[in-house]
């Protein structure tokens, strides 16, 4: 085990030895409080019943739809708004002043729109994922240095040529520092519309059941379930934007 | 270090690259000028510029840093089309840069997300050539230039001067009419400047590309050029355009060679005196 491993799980494995000695003193209502063999019965059960699986089935499947629809709207507009003045002075603004307002602030709307369920979900996660993905392609492309521009000129290229050799690979890491936010955002959001919207199957769905029940075991053991599945996507994307990287690694 | 084996070797490797044997563009510049607007006022930075270039002719351009020489190129590849004056190549004018004119900037510009193999082949991206050919192509070109053995390399892992190189071998593998080049051995070492400086001239020569060569360093315009433009700033013009005989031009150490580098440098002001009183000064703290 390395050095840097045990330095960063110092501080949980502490705090759960407060959490474990706190729920078992009396010093806090268990109820409130459940201590961690509680936390991992409820856990099993989940398990055993199946409902652990759909769950996490059911709210990816939610995410990855959000996701992809968000983030290839926000990919691509900030990419065509990045390749132009004219368009960057027409929409910048405009997408500034929408960065500025609160994701949350969106689910009145948007569940006004397209309803509380599933599509309305799904609206709501897509926006999440299109406000890091827009900004950041934008950005990427638009701080292409103007020698490269120049260059694409002098080598004659035409079409796509300036698109594919020149922007893309050129804003490759700040479109990626988007999608990686975005990939958070999205799950945040999934969580969020789950919570907030219509209930669902799903992690939310799971959650809202362990509020309604007061199972606050339940509740616990899913958001130790969200933290795992958010510390995946971090790391999932991280490897792979490395991989895709590999010139500025060399 | 040698590139070539073999000056048999190097003759087979120009063969394969002179497959089609063109001739150069004309370039002719006519009354020149170009001005930028700085903070709202209108600087010149070049004035009256006038010369016409044969085809397959070298042309050297020397001049104080700042004098309008990079500027004068982008004029002349047609990066920049805002200017007074005319310039034609090849009897028409210039209105954007095309595939038959390339480009050696001052800086290397290589695309850091591409090896230097397929930086050299983006050159190539319209050409009408195979894949087969192309890939002959960009291989001849890296190893005329030293670097077969980094073709998989990126620029973050080449030093300045292959950096340079793999530039020079863009520039060369589109098969220009007309080649501009911008300080393009600058970052290079003395050894490998020297020998891509023959290289150059070999290439240019066999392939009787038109070429204008932007430099500081006075020997290399003379070794290299049938002409050299002697440019002067504030604004840049040409101060004196020097005829450079074949007779001596391929000797370094011949007198009529070291006559027209002198000559040069005076025209820049760093002629004898200058090299003379620094001379005197050394002399002078040596013995104190
Ligand atoms: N885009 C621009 N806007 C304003 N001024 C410019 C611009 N480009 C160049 N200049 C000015 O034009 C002058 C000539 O620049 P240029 O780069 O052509 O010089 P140079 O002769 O190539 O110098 P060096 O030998 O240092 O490369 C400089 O004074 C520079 O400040
Ligand atoms: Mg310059």
């Amino acid at each position: 085990m390395s050095r840097s491993f045990v330095q960063a799980a110092l501080a949980p494995v502490i705090l759960l030895i407060l959490w474990e000695a706190a729920s078992h003193s009396g010093l806090v209502d268990p109820r409130f409080l459940p201590p961690l063999e509680q936390v991992w019965i409820a856990g099993r059960a989940e398990w055993a019943s199946g409902d652990l699986a759909a769950a996490i089935r059911a709210s990816l499947a939610r995410d990855i739809l959000g996701f992809i629809v968000g983030s290839t709207i926000g990919t691509v507009l900030g990419v065509v708004i990045g390749l132009s003045k004219t368009t960057q002075r027409l929409l910048g603004p405009m997408l500034v002043v929408h960065r500025q307002i609160a994701l949350f602030a969106w689910i009145p709307l948007l569940s006004a729109w397209f309803g509380g369920g599933e599509v309305g979900k799904i609206a709501f996660i897509a926006m999440a994922a299109f406000q890091p993905t827009v900004v950041n392609s934008w950005r990427g492309v638009a701080n292409i240095p103007q020698q490269y521009r120049e260059l694409s000129m002098a080598l004659a290229f035409r079409g796509l040529d300036f698109l594919t050799l020149i922007a893309l690979p050129g804003s490759l890491a700040e479109i990626f520092a988007g999608l990686r936010a975005a990939l958070i955002y999205a799950w945040m959001a999934t969580i969020g519309a789950e919570l907030l919207l219509d209930v669902a199957p799903g992690l939310g769905g799971r959650m809202d059941e362990g509020q309604h029940l007061f199972e606050m075991n339940l509740l616990v053991f899913y958001l130790i379930v969200l933290a795992i599945v958010g510390g995946l996507f971090t790391l999932a994307t991280g490897r792979l934007e490395t991989r895709l990287a590999r010139w500025r690694a060399a | 270090m040698s590139y070539f084996r073999s000056v048999s070797q190097m003759d087979d490797v120009m063969a394969e690259l002179s497959i089609a044997r063109k001739k150069g563009h004309e370039l002719s510049l006519a009354r020149v000028g170009k001005e930028f607007g700085v903070a709202d006022r209108a600087v010149t930075v070049l004035s009256d510029i006038g010369f016409d270039v044969r085809p397959g002719e070298f042309l050297s351009i020397v001049g104080a840093s700042g004098c309008g020489k990079s500027t004068l190129l982008r004029l002349i590849l047609g990066l920049d089309t805002v200017y007074d004056g005319e310039i034609r190549v090849g009897g028409e004018r210039v209105l954007r840069p095309g595939a038959d004119r390339a480009i050696v900037f001052q800086e290397h510009r290589l695309l850091p997300w591409l090896t230097a193999e397929a930086n050299v082949a983006v050159a190539l991206r319209r050409s009408p050539l195979s894949k087969a050919e192309r890939r002959e192509k960009v291989a001849g070109l890296l190893h005329l230039v030293g670097l077969d053995h980094a073709a998989q390399a990126y620029p973050a892992q080449l030093s300045g001067g292959m950096a340079q190189r793999v530039a020079i071998a863009r520039a060369l593998v589109s098969d220009p009419r007309l080649l501009l080049l911008d300080e393009p051995l600058g970052a290079l070492d003395a050894l490998t400047r020297l020998r891509l400086q023959d290289e150059l001239k070999r290439i240019v020569a066999d392939e009787g590309i038109t070429t204008v060569l932007v430099t500081h360093d006075v020997e290399e315009a003379v070794y290299l050029g049938n002409r050299v433009i002697v440019m002067q700033p504030n604004p840049g013009r040409i101060a004196e355009i020097v005829p450079i005989s074949e007779s001596y031009a391929r000797d370094r150490s011949d007198p009529f060679f070291i006559a027209r580098r002198d000559e040069i440098l005076t025209q820049l002001g760093v002629g004898h005196s200058t090299v003379k009183g620094l001379s005197e000064v050394e002399a002078r703290i040596d013995a104190a």
